[in-house]
């Protein structure tokens, strides 16, 4: 009934401001002249207003939802980012304001005037190079800064860096660690099945120990190395806090490196926020699951961290020992012996 | 300039022939019942008959109407797509019982869409509003309308392929509009399709038959997009009349040209991608497909293709693809943005400077849409060079429309309040571009709403503002009668103010990293902030969708009811399509083509208002610019 009588309301609104519309166009003609030079002037103050109002409306709001924006990065690379994005902002700022005023301004004052003509001036080569070789140079300097940048976050990996796999799949994240012996096992995509889900291949010996648990957990000012995969369809691994995107891809793996700065403790108080989490999303269109892709992320102190992964069975130990999966592996293993050839399909 | 000697040569030589052509047509009056007898030969005999004047027409005026009335179908079609997701985002708890009846209940059962029909609907919305409607629907009808009356030709130079080309697109619009209904809905895996989604039946509903039909529907359409271009450049090469050098034309033709050159390089990349993808999802190939393992099925006997081969191939078009929607749209603000400031655009040589600059950097910076792929990071430095490179050709265009405007004696109508408002959007949509073309940023804002406010602000709704000051500057040529003003004036002002309310707040989201293509962000913390800016959204989104209906009530009442033209040039405007008749009929001029003698942009020249481009120079006139 309220889908009714919205419709109805709608269209009251629509053939009443056709009845006006038709009317005043009745007038504009018989007024001639006289109507087209007061719609010039009225459109004219319309820009004015709008251009007054947009600028106002954009500070206001911008400083409304400030504190909805992401808080300071939780990464050492962040920081960066967050230079480069405030150093564009500050530039295109600029020009944003500058542009929107000149162009309302010229809106409004050059609105259509009696017996007035426009001012001829087709060229002018001197201004048109000034303003190609500002935006010229205010870019180089964006260019330059943002490739130094882009340079340091996708560099080498430092050799201390911690390795964690992550790897997407319908509809949830994976992650492994290394155990023990600080080796991620090697995987094979042909050995994944309902247990064994990123098909660790446990003839490597180095697979054994590993870990995975259903949440990421980072120790405070450690580098890390994510080396990230997907199972099916291509995922985005997505970390806003710590000012990460990439790709997830089945066949193509793919790597980032960063360093976590903020514990989650002292976000909670930096925030203000005692139920402040980091969490990890999926930013790439995956399926109908894909905005239920989430993990948490927590970024321990040293000795929260050490607890944490004490904690933490192996892989092995959990899901595979005294199973099924074990007899098969064990079988595979033993065919692998006695054939001797036992190709590598390793995924690194 | 020496482009001008080379061309001038070139068109006379041309121009022969079109008047020779001229004569034939001129002789066809009394010869048409002759050859309708023989009833082989293809004249104004065209005119008698319902079905090759409305439907199989071969007049460029009115295929250019047909591909706008099906480019406005189709944005309703798409505009409504978005209002219904946009729902989801806002008011996810307000049933949509109309869902189930138009598409079937288990889309909404109980009026809940699922996020299946959900990725179906964002899919068909990027898909029919970046093909359909503003390439198709803007080049399409603007090429066609404009490319004969604004270089004085008698029609293209191959006016069957013009109808095919328009009547493929119908097909493709057919296949596409049918896959709705199919048992397991429309394509849902975003419109830029990336395998393995796309490739793999399994992996989603929407990637099951719809996605066949989106695939086929892509190549109908990109045939015709390939029949319209080569006729495009054809026609502006060598059709041009007497006197109507390249550097005479008007900006609207420049546009034009290059846009049909980009078209033609771009789109059978998208083809061969779209093969390709066939061949993946139904002969078991693997180019895209590599070690995957999909649950319910097991590991797929894929193995050593690349996923990442489908997006250099899809941004090697769809890059273009973003210049091919924005370059006509720059040709139309330009002549109407003169015409209306009664003065000359100002820097007609850098505005065709800088739209061939970017169009030839179009093809060197797709990869600015995979900086998160783990693209080597030395390749993604030079593409975040030559992506942000673009924005000085970018920065000339508008500081040169800002200067037209400046010193100017602006006539508003509603065409100008677009062309003026488009200059305001392309400022905030294009500056956001250099955020995002700079790689390091683009790692924190990579797919999420900050990309989504950036291109619909710069693409999506400059474009249609272009759209529409072609559409209210040419209606009177197209119909011969006004579109109201008044509904005009009101037309741009909800839009203008309505569509910065949808899409500057999604820079704020954008900034929260709050993913796009999220069918509800209730399970982030992080993320489920933003419900009330989510509900302001939506409703201006359904404001702009309404007033939309109103432009079409007044398009269609104004084409039969609308206030008459009276006079040959209603805008006092310099180009020649002013010169033919109020309803100009197959071949637009009665008598001989005009010639050409001067640019079009002499407005407010030498104390006179404005000098058509049929005036000859006068003794001793100088001139700025061919």
């Amino acid at each position: 009934m309220t889908t009714y009588l919205v419709i109805a309301a709608l269209l009251l609104i629509g053939m009443l401001v056709v009845q006006i519309s038709k009317a005043n166009e009745y007038i504009n003609t018989l007024r001639g002249d006289d109507a087209e030079l007061d719609t010039d002037r009225i459109n004219g103050i319309l820009w004015l207003i709008f251009t007054v109002l947009f600028l106002v409306g954009i500070v206001w709001s911008t400083w409304y939802y400030l504190p909805l924006f992401l808080p300071e990065s939780a990464s050492e690379h962040g920081h960066w980012i967050d230079t480069m994005f405030n150093i564009t902002l500050i530039l295109t700022g600029i020009v944003f304001v500058l542009t929107q005023i000149a162009l309302g301004y010229f809106a409004w004052k050059y609105h259509g005037k009696k017996g007035k003509l426009g001012f001829y001036y087709p060229e002018n080569n001197k201004l048109e190079m000034i303003w190609t070789i500002v935006p010229a140079i205010a870019l180089t300097i964006l260019v330059v800064v943002g490739l130094y940048y882009w340079f340091r976050i996708t560099g080498p990996a430092s050799a201390d860096a911690r390795v964690v796999e992550i790897v997407g799949k319908q509809f949830n994240w994976l992650v492994r660690y290394p155990g023990p012996d600080g080796k991620l096992g090697t995987s094979n995509w042909k050995l994944i099945d309902e247990t064994n889900a990123v098909g660790i291949d446990f003839n490597d010996k180095t697979g054994i120990d590993d870990i995975m648990p259903t949440e990421l957990h980072f120790e405070v000012n450690k580098p890390y190395l994510l080396k990230i995969g997907a199972r099916d369809v291509i995922h985005d691994v997505g970390l806003p806090h710590f000012r990460i995107h990439m790709d997830a891809m089945p066949g193509l793996p793919t790597h980032f490196k960063f360093t976590p700065t903020i514990t989650t403790d002292e976000m909670k108080k930096k925030t203000d926020n005692p139920n402040f989490d980091y969490e990890m999303c999926c930013d790439y269109i995956c399926g109908k699951g894909h905005s239920a892709m989430k993990m948490m992320v927590y970024v321990d102190t040293k000795e929260q961290y050490q607890a944490w992964l004490k904690k933490q069975p192996s892989f092995f130990e959990t899901a595979i020992k005294g199973t099924d999966a074990e007899k098969k592996i064990v079988a595979s293993v033993t065919e692998k012996v006695s054939t001797e050839k036992g190709s590598d399909h390793s995924n690194h | 300039m020496d482009a001008k000697d080379l061309h001038h040569g070139h068109s006379e030589h041309h121009t022969g022939a079109v008047i020779t052509d001229h004569v034939h047509y001129q002789d066809t009056e009394g010869v048409i019942r002759f050859e309708a007898d023989h009833g082989h030969h293809d004249g104004d005999r065209n005119k008698k008959n319902f079905i090759h004047t409305y439907i199989f027409s071969t007049d460029h005026k009115m295929i250019g109407k047909q591909f706008l009335i099906t480019g406005i179908i189709w944005a309703i079609i798409g505009g409504a797509l978005s209002n219904i997701f946009r729902m989801q985002l806002g008011f996810p708890d307000v049933p949509l019982h109309f869902i189930g009846t138009v598409f079937g209940d288990k889309w909404a059962p109980g009026g809940k869409m699922t996020p299946d029909f959900y990725n179906m609907l964002i899919t068909m919305h990027g898909t029919i509003l970046v093909f359909f409607v503003l390439t198709a629907g803007l080049s399409g009808t603007f090429a066609n309308l404009l490319i004969p009356l604004q270089i004085g030709a008698r029609d293209m130079a191959s006016p069957v392929l013009n109808m095919l080309s328009y009547w493929f697109f119908f097909l493709a619009g057919a296949v596409m509009f049918t896959s709705f209904f199919l048992p397991s809905g429309a394509a849902g895996v975003s419109w830029v399709f990336y395998p393995p989604l796309s490739a793999i039946r399994e992996a989603a509903v929407g990637s099951e038959a719809g996605a066949d039909f989106w695939l086929i529907s892509m190549a109908l359409f990109i045939v015709s997009s390939l029949l319209g271009g080569l006729n495009y450049i054809t026609t502006i090469l060598n059709l041009r009349t007497k006197g109507m050098s390249m550097s005479k034309l008007p900006l609207t033709i420049w546009a034009i040209l290059i846009t049909a050159i980009l078209g033609l390089l771009s789109f059978p990349v998208l083809l061969g991608a779209a093969i390709l993808l066939i061949f993946d999802r139904s002969m078991g190939t693997s180019f895209y497909l590599d070690k995957i393992y999909m649950s319910g099925i097991g590991a797929m006997p894929h193995e050593g293709g690349n996923p990442i081969l489908y997006q250099h191939l899809f941004w090697f078009l769809g890059h273009p693809e973003v210049y091919i929607v924005i370059l006509p749209a720059f040709g139309l603000v330009s002549e109407v943005l003169a015409v209306n400031s009664r003065k000359p655009i100002f820097g007609y040589r850098a505005m065709i400077l800088s739209m061939l600059a970017i169009a030839a950097l179009a093809f060197f910076v797709w990869a600015h849409h995979m900086f998160v792929t783990g693209l080597n990071p030395f390749v993604g430095s030079v593409f975040v060079f030559l992506t942000l490179l673009i924005a000085i050709p970018s920065a000339i265009k508008v500081f040169n429309w800002i200067t037209t405007i400046w010193r100017a004696n602006i006539r508003y109508t509603p065409a100008m309040m677009f062309s003026v408002g488009f200059i305001s959007l392309f400022i905030s949509g294009g500056l956001t571009g250099i955020f995002l073309g700079n790689s390091s940023i683009d790692i924190q804002l990579h797919d999420t709403y900050f990309i989504v406010a950036h291109f619909h602000i710069v693409m999506g709704v400059a474009a249609f503002f272009g759209m529409f000051a072609g559409v209210y500057h040419w209606f009177p040529k197209m119909y011969g009668r006004f579109m109201n003003r008044t509904i005009g004036f009101i037309h741009f002002w909800v839009t203008f103010v309505g569509s910065y309310c949808i899409f500057w707040p999604m820079h704020y989201q954008g900034m929260a990293g709050v993913p796009r293509r999220y069918y509800s962000h209730g399970a982030f913390e992080s993320f489920n902030k933003f419900g009330a800016l989510s509900e302001f959204i939506t409703i201006a989104a359904i404001v702009v969708f309404l007033v939309q209906l109103l432009f079409v009530f007044n398009f269609l009442y104004s084409m039969y009811r609308g206030k008459k033209v009276t006079e040959l040039n209603p805008w006092k405007s310099n180009t020649i399509e002013w010169t033919t008749p109020i309803h100009p009929g197959h071949g637009n001029w009665d008598g001989p083509l005009p010639e050409v003698f001067r640019g079009p942009y002499d407005y407010g020249k030498d104390g006179e208002d404005f000098i058509p481009q049929t005036v000859p120079m006068r003794p001793g006139e100088t001139t700025h610019h061919g």
